[in-house]
């Protein structure tokens, strides 16, 4: 029997889910209010997803608010905070999209499905700002690297990304792997994806023009995915473990790929005039975000929706998150034309209904209205929460933990800094990620100019040009865990850093906050301090949030996982020719490191090896992070720099090893006057990067860098013929002078074998 | 006017863009070629790209045979046109039953992305004769489902009647049989090949510039040819 508005009226006082479907008592009230009845049992599904946290962002939006409250000033955003993606202009006609997303909960339900699908759902939101998705990328956190339960998701999350992205065809062009005891019971997926598009191709998801038809096109709608949004994303995984696996939605790569093509041919064909995706909340939320935006009225005929199930019910459909599928509002006029196209790519597209004047959002099943509501009210005024929050109880103690060598002794004498090196290297953070690399396809259209193990990816936009874009995503919730205000803060620093050493300037910032339940107040603390870190950092930075996701629930029981406010940060370069890759290349070229190193240990690659997580996290410096990146973008646009390093996880030592193993080729170092070996070799103070200089060219980078007041010390020089001369003839060596000698053999070894040992061949 | 060679784009075709480009970079026209249509456009020799054609539902490349302009590309093939395929051509190549064997799922069950050394073992194909016996080049291989196997006697055949194209160096990425990274038929004018050359024609986007002479040995026999 269904329950349309008609019954909702005559039977004012049926008792209603609202509780199940993850709504509060005062919620339900305020829907009876809005409406002036009890809402019926399709609008109250439509009410609960769009009103989830994960939909609605009641928790956050007072905290979000900053990012524009306190956004520089700035030519670059063509489409801000608010859309599905933010847009960037990198010049010469071209603009860029890009967001990153979580899909931490159903990934650790069911690890391929739900990092496939997370992948699916963040291209879908770049191809609905009418952009050819470019690029993906991958932020992963997984409990430690042995616990039987990382090698039960982390192969399952990897083959999910692969196979959903490679059959996409969308180079994978880096991310991140981290492990940390923290997401033990809830790893961490995140999604990001990059598209390019003329200024002109820009579309919105607004339902303009009364009388224009509603199209939805892709898969068919199936069970998959019910209550995803709101009893998976929104609620906390008790003890027990995960026991909700219908909820978690299945992804069709193939049908994908075919609306990436029809959809990019409809839009430049001007064949449309808003569009939106299916992505969390399904129909409920397309149609009433698509309302909400333009005119205000739509008229949806629920029972025109094409099936996989035709046993599901009204209230299902709508909350239905079966992947695939988009919605378009298309004029009378040019619905032959539209459908023609969809039928090319062979998708399946239906008239669902048509845009009204009415102000309201009316669904239709089989005559009957069973839903008729304000659209504002669904997707744009649900609840906002002021959560209350304060600073933990433990917060003090923890700082005042310090690393100091008298809690955490360092190894001294030569054999022990070089075993420090080599443990490091080999820990599953700091070890080689092509196990998980290697899965995705990082060729695919041609236009890779950096990949993992890169700083950055970088793509080329315009092949007559040259012109590209950079990107890096970075967060240590090592630093967020002791101080959430400087951790959101370091993340940002790292991925502006990232950008800047690949030759590329930074535009413009994207964010995924991942952090616990915000019904806990020290966790709320946690997000409150990170958000504005992070609003804080972007205004000294000068570049702007164009967009985010937030995560909250990520805790099993009353443990959240350690606040984790992934940042990314997106960057230009007028030609990719003159990128800065991270390899060394010709012999007697100068190794310089920029930027001051302090004895900074807390929450480090080191420490953590240790077990220790306390002190206080490095300190910012924005004024010197800008001008190293400044730096860092002349000399690769004057040719002044063949190849440049980030300093960050694991410090110069570990950033050299690297640059060593890129390149295959030796180097000679030596330690700076008036510096400890070990605190010079490991801490990870910010604002430093490693350039390598051509000879010729060193006075001029030289004087560049004392003109304008960055520390500049040579410490090293590129050098393939070192191997005789330490004991290792025909071999490629790293000696660092009166310390260690290591065959590059033998590092590339030690960080090679650790993935694999853990993960299988 | 420069040599016409075509790219066809199937649904789920992801490397058809990549296989343009490479041959505008070897000096000739691509010419865009689509699946449902049973038209060539008097295109000189044709490159089946790497992708997930149909979604590699059923089994890789075993739908994409039955498209309308596959039985046209079948019968041509058969008369001498130069037939590349790369990848999923590669597998409907196979599957069309115009290359002998079957490509597999990899022994070690991932999908593998690598830049990879082979060893060019035949130069009597049109696909390969800017290259000498022996020589070794680096491109990128990237494939789930790239396992090459055959019947021992084809094996052997392959081998007799100088049909393998290259084979891989070193480790074998994927569990071929004999190593094997690419064949011919019989003329030499149909090559399958499981590693990407489109991907390797540019400095600054590929390994190596290695992937070039696939695409400028093709255009040597059709000047040759006219």
């Amino acid at each position: 029997m269904i329950d349309s508005v008609d019954t909702a009226k005559k039977n004012p006082d049926t008792s209603q889910p609202w509780a199940e479907l993850g709504l509060k008592q005062d919620e339900y009230e305020s829907i009876k209010q809005i409406l002036g009845r009890r809402p019926t049992s399709s609008e109250l599904a439509m009410y609960s997803v769009m009103w989830s946290e994960h939909c609605s962002y009641k928790s956050s939006k007072v905290h979000l608010r900053q990012f524009a409250d306190k956004a520089p000033k700035t030519d670059a955003l063509l489409v801000g905070i608010g859309e599905n993606a933010g847009v960037v202009d990198i010049g010469a006609g071209w603009a860029v999209t890009f967001k990153v997303e979580s899909h931490n909960h159903p990934s650790y339900v069911e690890p391929y499905q739900g990092a496939a699908t997370g992948v699916g759902g963040i291209v879908r939101d770049i191809i609905s700002m009418g952009a050819r998705p470019i690029a993906v990328m991958d932020p992963l956190r997984f409990g430690p690297a042995d616990a039987p339960d990382t090698r039960r998701v982390l192969p399952g999350v990897v083959a999910g990304i692969g196979g959903y992205g490679n059959c996409l065809g969308l180079p994978n062009i880096g991310g991140e792997l981290v492990f940390d005891e923290s997401y033990a019971g809830n790893p961490l997926v995140n999604a990001l994806c990059i598209g390019s598009m003329k200024h002109e191709d820009i579309h919105l998801a607004s339902a303009k023009g009364v009388g224009n038809l509603v199209v939805l096109y892709g898969a068919r709608t199936g069970g998959d995915g019910i209550g995803g949004v709101s009893v998976l994303a929104s609620e906390t995984f008790d003890a027990d473990g995960p026991a909700k696996r219908p909820s978690v939605q299945v992804g069709d790569p193939f049908m994908e790929k075919l609306l990436i093509e029809a959809t990019l041919e409809v839009l430049h064909a001007g064949l449309v005039e808003g569009i939106q995706d299916l992505g969390g909340a399904g129909i409920s939320c397309a149609t009433s975000e698509l309302a909400s935006n333009g005119e205000g009225g739509m008229h949806v005929y629920l029972d025109r929706v094409p099936l996989r199930d035709a046993s599901l019910s009204p209230e299902e459909i709508l909350m239905s998150e079966s992947q695939e599928r988009m919605c378009a509002v298309v004029t009378p006029e040019k619905i032959d034309k539209f459908m023609a196209l969809c039928k090319k790519w062979d998708v399946e597209a239906v008239v669902i209904g048509e845009v009204t004047d009415t102000g309201r959002l009316v669904i239709e099943w089989h005559g009957e209205m069973i839903v008729d509501v304000p659209p504002r009210s669904v997707a744009h005024d649900g609840p906002v929460y002021e959560r209350p929050f304060h600073r933990p109880s433990w917060q003090d103690a923890l700082q005042a933990d310090a690393p100091t060598p008298e809690r955490l002794p360092r190894a001294s004498t030569p054999e022990g800094i070089k075993q420090t090196l080599m443990e490091l290297i080999a820990s599953p953070n700091l070890a080689s990620k092509s196990w998980v690399t290697s899965q995705y396809d990082r060729y695919v259209m041609g236009n890779t100019v950096l990949a993992q193990p890169e700083d950055a990816g970088m793509i080329r936009i315009d092949e007559e040009t040259g012109l590209g874009v950079a990107i890096s995503t970075d967060c240590n919730s090592r630093f967020a865990k002791l101080d959430p205000y400087a951790g959101a803060q370091l993340a940002l620093v790292e991925s502006y850093r990232n950008i800047s050493v690949a030759g590329a300037k930074p535009l413009a910032v994207t964010n995924c906050l991942n952090f616990g339940s915000p019904e806990d107040p020290e966790v709320m603390w946690q997000f409150a301090q990170a958000t504005t870190g992070l609003a804080d950092a972007c205004r000294e930075l000068g570049i702007p949030v164009t967009g985010g996701n937030v995560s909250f629930y990520n805790q099993t029981g009353d443990t959240a996982i350690n606040p984790t406010p992934v940042v990314g940060v997106l960057g230009v370069i007028d030609d990719v020719d003159r990128r800065t890759p991270m390899a060394w290349d010709e012999d007697g070229d100068l190794i310089y490191i920029l930027g001051e190193t302090f004895d900074e240990f807390a929450g480090s690659e080191w420490a953590h090896l240790q077990g220790h997580l306390g002190g206080l996290p490095p300190k910012v410096n924005f004024s010197m992070e800008r001008l190293l990146s400044e730096i860092m973008v002349a000399a690769s646009r004057d040719g002044m720099i063949t190849a440049a390093h980030d300093v960050s996880d694991g410090g110069v030592g570990v950033a050299i090893t690297e640059m060593a193993l890129r390149a295959n080729k030796g180097a000679r170092f030596w330690i700076p006057d008036n510096i400890d070996p070990f605190v010079f070799l490991f801490s990870e103070s910010t604002a430093r990067a490693i350039a390598v200089i051509a000879r010729t060219e060193e006075l001029r980078f030289t004087e560049m860098c004392a003109a304008r007041g960055m520390s500049a010390t040579r410490f090293g020089v590129v050098d393939s013929g070192l191997g005789a001369d330490s004991g290792y003839p025909g071999e490629q060596v790293i000696v660092v002078d009166s310390l260690f000698t290591f065959t590059i053999e033998a590092l590339r070894e030690a960080n090679e074998a650790t993935l694999p040992a853990l993960f299988g061949g | 006017m420069s040599a016409r060679i075509g790219v066809v784009t199937f649904p789920g075709s992801l490397d058809d863009a990549d296989a343009a480009r490479a041959i505008r970079i070897a000096g000739a026209t691509p010419v865009a070629l689509w699946h449902g249509d049973a038209n060539l456009q008097n295109v000189d020799a044709v490159v089946l790209p790497g992708g997930f054609s149909y979604g590699d539902y059923l089994r890789c490349g075993a739908i994409a045979k039955f498209a309308p302009v596959m039985s046209l590309i079948i019968e041509k093939a058969q008369a001498g046109l130069p037939v590349l395929g790369i990848c999923n051509g590669f597998q409907i190549l196979c599957e069309s039953h115009l290359l002998p064997g079957a490509l597999t799922r990899n022994d070690h069950q991932h999908f593998i992305c690598v830049d990879q050394k082979l060893q060019i073992e035949s130069n009597e194909t049109l696909w390969t004769r800017d290259f000498v016996p022996g020589q070794q080049i680096v491109i990128p291989l990237k494939n789930g489902e790239g396992g090459y196997v055959a019947s021992e006697a084809t094996l052997d055949e392959l081998f007799s009647e100088n049909r393998v194209v290259a084979t891989y160096v070193g480790n074998n990425p994927n569990g071929s049989y004999r190593n094997i990274a690419g064949i011919s038929n019989k003329a030499g004018n149909v090559v399958g090949l499981m590693p990407h050359p489109e991907h390797a024609v540019e400095a600054l986007t590929g390994p190596s510039t290695d992937g070039i002479p696939f695409f400028t040995s093709v255009l040597k026999s059709l000047v040759g040819a006219t």
